[in-house]
């Protein structure tokens, strides 16, 4: 089981073959209470940076880029009756969407979770 | 995800700076100044809080000012005033605070204020203004360059602002302050809070009871924590304070009003009083007065989307078959009502409460009504 991460902060998880995006704990506390969860649909081909998901929280509305090219698989319906479950466990419960990946090239570009925790310290 | 916004080391701080950063408070850039936007609970905790208990607010960067006759008369500085704004300050009793707008000669909204008449008579001839911190320096310019020979405007910014809001603000007051007890919604008088000399009025920007407290930059921290002390008092950050504002159906300068925008048409008619209804002798009074007379083309409406998803400032309102009638001003999710809440501007002939409409948001429509404002009923100590 690899975790990945982007710049943008959203996490990565591959399980077989597909992989499970969510936003990271850093991400979810800068964003602060998530009222909305907009998801795409199943089936809905997602390209690496271009928009997955929208979250938004009491202030504001934030794009979720997916991490890798891909489809989209599967989609949080919980999050639509309780989209603070983003809070409370963003690298569980609160998963946005699993989808194919493409080009594992793609994923293994990406940070890895130690070289994550040094770009949020870097950053913070 | 967006980058966070850092800190600006050119951003001024309120008194109450070093007190927000102890209590681990997020801050951000907002007017110039380095302000608190959330403490560590969080928007929708502070939100709840301020409407079940008492929130407390740094509204220091606000713009506080004092307006002085040099003949001590109520009726020159009232009528210099009256000369800029909508509202009847000649009849304002002492003691009493009232909401007006500063107007631009098409009546357009240059920015809303407050404004009191001291109590003690003393003070005969001044006028205690509270101005938008974003406007201030602009409203002040503005106003000085329009003052009458003999009226003259002093700018306060060696006093501090605090708000105290929600149904348990009367009672924090009342061991601090037993003399606020006594106040009914918009009263404002000077008296000791915490051993401190404060200007205390009844009124607020949440649609709670509770008060607003000047106090002199010095005592400011010292105050804070004297309220803070009182385990009915949490910290409220500005993200709460919109939130709050928004479903309280209270316009925010700049988003839901401005030079493009009219009393009138903004739905403060309620603010212009009869006498100058009638007499007019404000910036703009021709254009306000004929919108009075036969109601201005487009209207700030409450509006609900269905669903879940907030629309916010900027999203166009269309009709159902996609005529365009207006903009979203102020948008979000309303945590006492649960769900999203917005306002805006639409056509007189979409206005009408239950009117089905449209918000387009990112690109779908999503259905609302025209609902009435206040999403939150008031609770004003009336």
């Amino acid at each position: 089981m690899t975790t990945r991460y982007t710049k943008d902060h959203e996490y990565i998880r591959l399980e077989g073959d597909t992989a499970t995006v969510g936003i990271s704990d850093y991400a979810q506390a800068q964003l602060g209470d998530v009222v909305y969860v907009e998801l795409p649909s199943v089936g809905k081909a997602l390209t690496k940076g271009g928009e997955a998901a929208v979250v938004e929280s009491v202030k504001a509305a934030s794009e979720i880029y997916a991490p890798v090219s891909g489809e989209v698989v599967a989609v949080n319906a919980e999050l639509e009756s309780a989209p603070a479950t983003v809070n409370e466990d963003p690298a569980g419960r609160g998963w946005f969407l699993k989808m194919s990946v493409k080009d594992p090239a793609e994923l293994e570009a990406l940070m890895t979770e130690e070289q994550y925790q040094e770009f949020v310290k870097s950053i913070s | 995800m967006a980058e966070p916004i850092h800190a600006d080391a050119t951003l001024q701080t309120t008194p109450l700076h070093e007190a927000h950063v102890a209590l681990g408070a997020r801050m951000v850039p907002f007017a110039g100044y380095d302000m608190p936007v959330q403490y560590p609970t969080g928007i929708l905790t502070e939100h709840s809080w301020t409407r079940e208990h008492a929130g407390l607010f740094d509204v220091s960067h606000m713009g506080q000012a004092v307006l002085k006759a040099a003949d001590g008369s109520h009726e020159t500085v009232a009528r210099a005033l009256e000369s800029l704004i909508p509202a009847d300050i000649v009849n304002l009793k002492p003691g009493q605070q009232r909401y007006s707008q500063l107007l631009d000669d098409t009546g357009g909204i240059l920015d809303d204020l407050m404004v009191s008449r001291p109590l003690d008579p003393a003070d005969s001839g001044t006028l205690l203004l509270v101005v938008n911190a974003s406007m201030k320096d602009a409203d002040y310019a503005h106003m000085e360059g329009r003052l009458p020979a003999g009226v003259s405007l002093t700018r306060a910014d060696d006093r501090a602002l605090i708000a105290l809001q929600g149904p348990s603000a009367a009672d924090v007051m009342a061991r601090l302050a037993p003399e606020a007890a006594d106040m009914t919604f918009m009263a404002s008088r000077p008296m000791t809070v915490a051993g401190f000399a404060c200007h205390v009025s009844r009124s607020g920007y949440t649609g709670e009871d509770g008060y607003e407290i000047s106090v002199s930059a010095s005592d400011a921290a010292a105050l804070w924590q004297a309220l803070l002390a009182d385990p009915e008092v949490k910290p409220i950050g500005l993200g709460a304070r919109d939130s709050l504002r928004l479903e309280a159906g209270l316009c925010l300068y700049g988003h839901d009003i401005d030079t493009t925008t009219s009393p009138i048409e903004a739905g403060l008619i309620w603010s212009i009083q009869k006498r100058r209804r009638e007499e007019g002798g404000f910036p703009g009074a021709e254009r306000i007065q004929r919108e009075i007379r036969d109601g201005a083309s487009r209207v700030r409406v409450g509006l609900k989307p269905e669903g879940r998803a907030p629309a916010r400032e900027g999203a166009i309102i269309a009709t159902p078959d996609g005529r365009e009638v207006g903009l979203v001003t102020s948008g979000g999710f309303g945590p006492t009502v649960n769900g999203p809440v917005a306002m805006g501007y639409v056509s007189r002939d979409a206005s009408a409460p239950g009117t089905e409409l449209h918000l387009i948001v990112r690109g779908k429509p999503i259905p609302a009504r025209v609902a009435p404002m206040p999403f939150a009923p008031h609770r004003y100590k009336r």
